[in-house]
């Protein structure tokens, strides 16, 4: 059972891994991915907006997905909105499988999908009071994409790195 | 129907929803865009550059040829920034 959070509240990476394992024996390894706030070009804080009802449905469906894709015995997804500052995280994926290569691919897989089917919005505000929306990046298509084509050749019965974690 | 915008959408439209009652002939994303965009001079900003603008409808993406009818959730915003 997934753990999805859209919150203001900052997140604790050891407490929601030692939940995530908590009472199990089957777990061997547990990838994560923490994305932090950089202060880039003088940044002082970065606003993220969401999509109440949307947000939380689409990253279960790309949970849903991984889980579709890997054998997880457990997956926490946290993104934080509100205004976040320099040094703070902004996003937590976990995954936790019986090997690690699933547990690393998956967890790539979700922060992948997250930035590019997930309605989160960060708008940089700089020292002096300019502020921006930052643009989709070619490069985060790009990652989605290649994670597409691993399913089209799934799909089509060839071995693919997914594949050989599953089997 | 109910209207949602979202980030710099939302700022050019100048408000975060409104209900709207377009006429028949808006049946899909793209006639409705076009309706909006001729609202106000905040609508026309924001669908200025329509490749820019992203669509969802009752919660899903959805692309211009979507259909939408009156009880719809329709949402703009532009492509998304999340992880």
């Amino acid at each position: 059972m997934a753990r999805v959070l859209v919150q203001d509240a900052p997140f604790d990476i050891a407490a929601e891994t030692a939940a995530l394992t908590a009472g199990r024996t089957d777990v061997g390894g547990v990838g994560s991915f923490v994305g932090l706030c950089r202060a880039d070009d003088g940044l002082s804080a970065l606003v993220l907006e969401h999509y109440p009802g949307m947000t939380e449905r689409a990253i279960k469906r790309i949970v849903d997905e991984a889980e579709a894709r890997w054998p997880l015995t457990a997956c926490t997804v946290i993104h934080r909105v509100g205004r976040i500052l320099p040094g703070e995280g902004i996003v937590l994926v976990l995954t936790a499988s019986a090997h690690r290569a699933a547990a690393l691919e998956s967890c790539a897989f979700l922060i992948d999908w997250l930035k590019t089917r997930a309605p989160f919005w960060k708008r940089e505000e700089f020292d002096g009071g300019a502020e921006r929306w930052v643009a989709a990046r070619a490069e985060d298509d790009a990652a989605t994409a290649r994670w597409e084509r691993d399913m089209a050749s799934a799909r089509r019965g060839q071995d693919t790195p997914a594949r050989q974690a599953k089997a | 129907m109910r209207v949602l915008y979202f980030a710099w959408v939302r700022q050019k439209v100048g408000i975060a929803e409104e209900e709207v009652a377009p006429p028949a002939d808006v049946r899909d994303v793209a006639s409705l865009v076009a309706w909006l965009a001729a609202r106000t001079p905040g609508h026309a900003a924001a669908f200025a550059d329509r490749k820019q603008v992203r669509a969802a409808v009752n919660q899903d993406f959805a692309t211009p040829d979507h259909p939408v009818a009156a009880n719809d959730e329709v949402a703009f915003f532009p492509p998304v920034t999340g992880g």
